[in-house]
């Protein structure tokens, strides 16, 4: 679950970045946060990974409260976190398999756990065929669903997808988007960090709106730029 | 479900990172066997000074001539008065009688025969604990009456204090200028490591990675070249030193120096060396990744 309670942020240089967000995700849900550039987005991504600390607000993420997390916490609450990038960033030395097998490592998961789970999370993502392979012997949708996979393989609460359609065509990006909605069905809950208007408006779901650090648009089933159901 | 202490992962992370910066690695290693083989060497100069010296305070006592209008029983009643001076550790009486017998010991000239006791004069033989206090014990002694004049080998062990007080404070230098450099080398070929793998890193934070987890290979890394490094250099130092005491006991004018067997000082040494390169590896390791941990 995460909840933000009139959450400010101003970076050193100035730049008011969120005015006074409130917002609240629970467990389960399925949310699209849209806006365009400069408008928050990113800022929010950074707040709920903890690589950044609100100005003002309160800030709670799985259980964590973020204003006053130790240095020594913060790793445990990106563990309940499955973070998925635009560019993959896959390790283009290692395969598929040892992509995963290494963010599993990163937590100390044991070589059982990770043969158990591994396949398991492969299978979900229908790659299981190509865990031999290197990322770039794969198209880019595959390349996002070994990340997808990658953010998954830990067992988070929740994936937070920062604009994972990016560099993909538009039938990759329904899969990878389809494959998002499975991956909620099955209890995670998911968080899209998007401006790809069509996709969210196919899938009507909840639409976070932000724009100038507010949030302007906050509907179940809601559409991008306020084209409402 | 995690495993608190993965060493396998460490160590196999580490040897890989050492390889991948193969010439880094190559002159971190270089720097360490230079700074302990100068380290070593002068710390081998000063223990075998020490070692003589140490056969100067056993062997080499000072002499204190007693004045030859004392009889023997106010000869030896000085005993007190000597013990009393500091840094005296023992007084034997010898006897006219005894300093010829001694005199005349290993000397085949019958003209010594002739001699009678009273040419010589009664005396002590005087201990010291420490040889670099020689002249001060001797001087001392000198001023108590009855004490007609000492004779002391104050040259000789104020030159191997002095030999061994220079040979001391050169090493202490060089080995400062040579650990602070191995430091920086270390430090950099980590931190070039650090730089390669910088993505894997991102993304081991971004999965919820500790500190301590990614910090442990570039430890192991800066441990493995300190040790291979201080390896190296004992082995060096062990056929250099052997080179060294071979050339010293063939001169036939240094017969005065006595070489210690190398053998005897490896329970020393060897542990002094690997302790040295892993603290060198390890401080630099912890020095270099320090500050691209705050995320």
């Amino acid at each position: 679950m995460i909840r933000f309670i009139d959450i400010h942020k101003e970076y050193d240089n100035g730049t008011k970045a969120l005015k006074g967000i409130n917002m609240r995700i629970d467990d389960g849900e399925f949310v699209f946060l849209v806006g365009p550039s400069g408008s928050g987005k990113s800022t929010i991504m950074k707040l709920i990974t903890g690589e950044i600390a609100p100005t003002q607000g309160k800030l709670m993420v799985n259980g964590y409260s973020l204003n006053n997390i130790s240095p020594r916490q913060i790793p445990m609450m990106r563990r309940t976190l499955g973070i998925v990038f635009q560019d993959f960033r896959l390790i283009e030395k290692k395969t598929v398999y040892q992509n995963l097998s290494f963010a599993m490592r990163a937590i100390g998961a044991s070589s059982r756990e990770l043969k158990r789970r591994i396949p398991y999370v492969l299978r979900l993502v229908g790659l299981e065929e190509k865990a031999d392979r290197y990322p770039s012997q794969l198209s880019g949708g595959e390349q996002q669903r070994v990340a997808i996979a990658r953010a998954l393989v830990n067992n988070p609460n929740m994936i937070i997808a920062d604009e994972p359609t990016g560099n993909l065509d538009p039938n990759r990006s329904l899969e990878i988007m389809m494959l998002l909605e499975r991956i909620n069905e099955l209890g995670t809950t998911v968080l899209v960090v998007t401006h790809e208007k069509n996709l969210v408006n196919r899938f009507a779901k909840r639409v976070i709106a932000i724009e100038n650090g507010r949030i302007i648009n906050d509907e179940t089933g809601g559409y991008y730029n306020g084209e409402k159901v | 479900m995690a495993k608190k202490f993965d060493f396998g992962y460490y160590c196999r992370e580490g040897v890989s990172s050492i390889f991948t910066h193969g010439f880094m690695s190559f002159a971190a290693v270089c720097m360490i066997v230079a700074c302990l083989l100068i380290m070593g060497s002068f710390s081998l100069v000063a223990v075998n000074l020490d070692n003589m010296l140490g056969d100067l305070e056993a062997e080499n006592e000072f002499l204190a001539y007693i004045d030859e209008s004392y009889t023997q029983e106010q000869a030896v009643a000085l005993e007190d008065d000597i013990m009393a001076v500091p840094n005296v550790s023992e007084a034997i009486f010898v006897t006219r009688a005894e300093a010829l017998d001694d005199f005349r010991e290993g000397r085949d000239n019958q003209l010594l025969s002739d001699l009678e006791p009273d040419v010589l004069r009664d005396r002590f033989r005087i201990h010291v604990e420490d040889i670099e206090l020689l002249k001060e014990s001797a001087d001392a002694v000198e001023q108590i009456p009855g004490v007609a004049d000492v004779y002391a080998a104050t040259d000789i062990a104020q030159g191997f204090v002095m030999v061994r007080n220079i040979a001391t404070g050169i090493a202490l230098v060089l080995i400062g200028i040579l650990v602070v450099m191995s430091l920086f080398i270390i430090a950099n070929t980590i931190k070039l490591a650090f730089f390669y793998r910088r993505e894997e890193i991102a993304i081991m934070k971004m999965c919820g990675a500790t500190n301590a987890f990614i910090r442990w290979p570039f430890i192991v890394q800066g441990m493995i070249l300190g040790l291979a490094g201080a390896i190296i250099a004992f082995l060096l130092q062990w056929g250099v030193y052997e080179l060294v005491a071979k050339a010293v006991i063939q001169s036939n004018g240094l017969s005065l120096l006595a070489i210690l067997p190398f053998g005897s000082l490896v329970p020393v040494f060897l542990p002094v060396f690997c302790g040295a390169g892993l603290l060198i590896g390890v401080v630099g390791s912890v020095v270099a990744i320090r500050r691209f941990l705050q995320v």
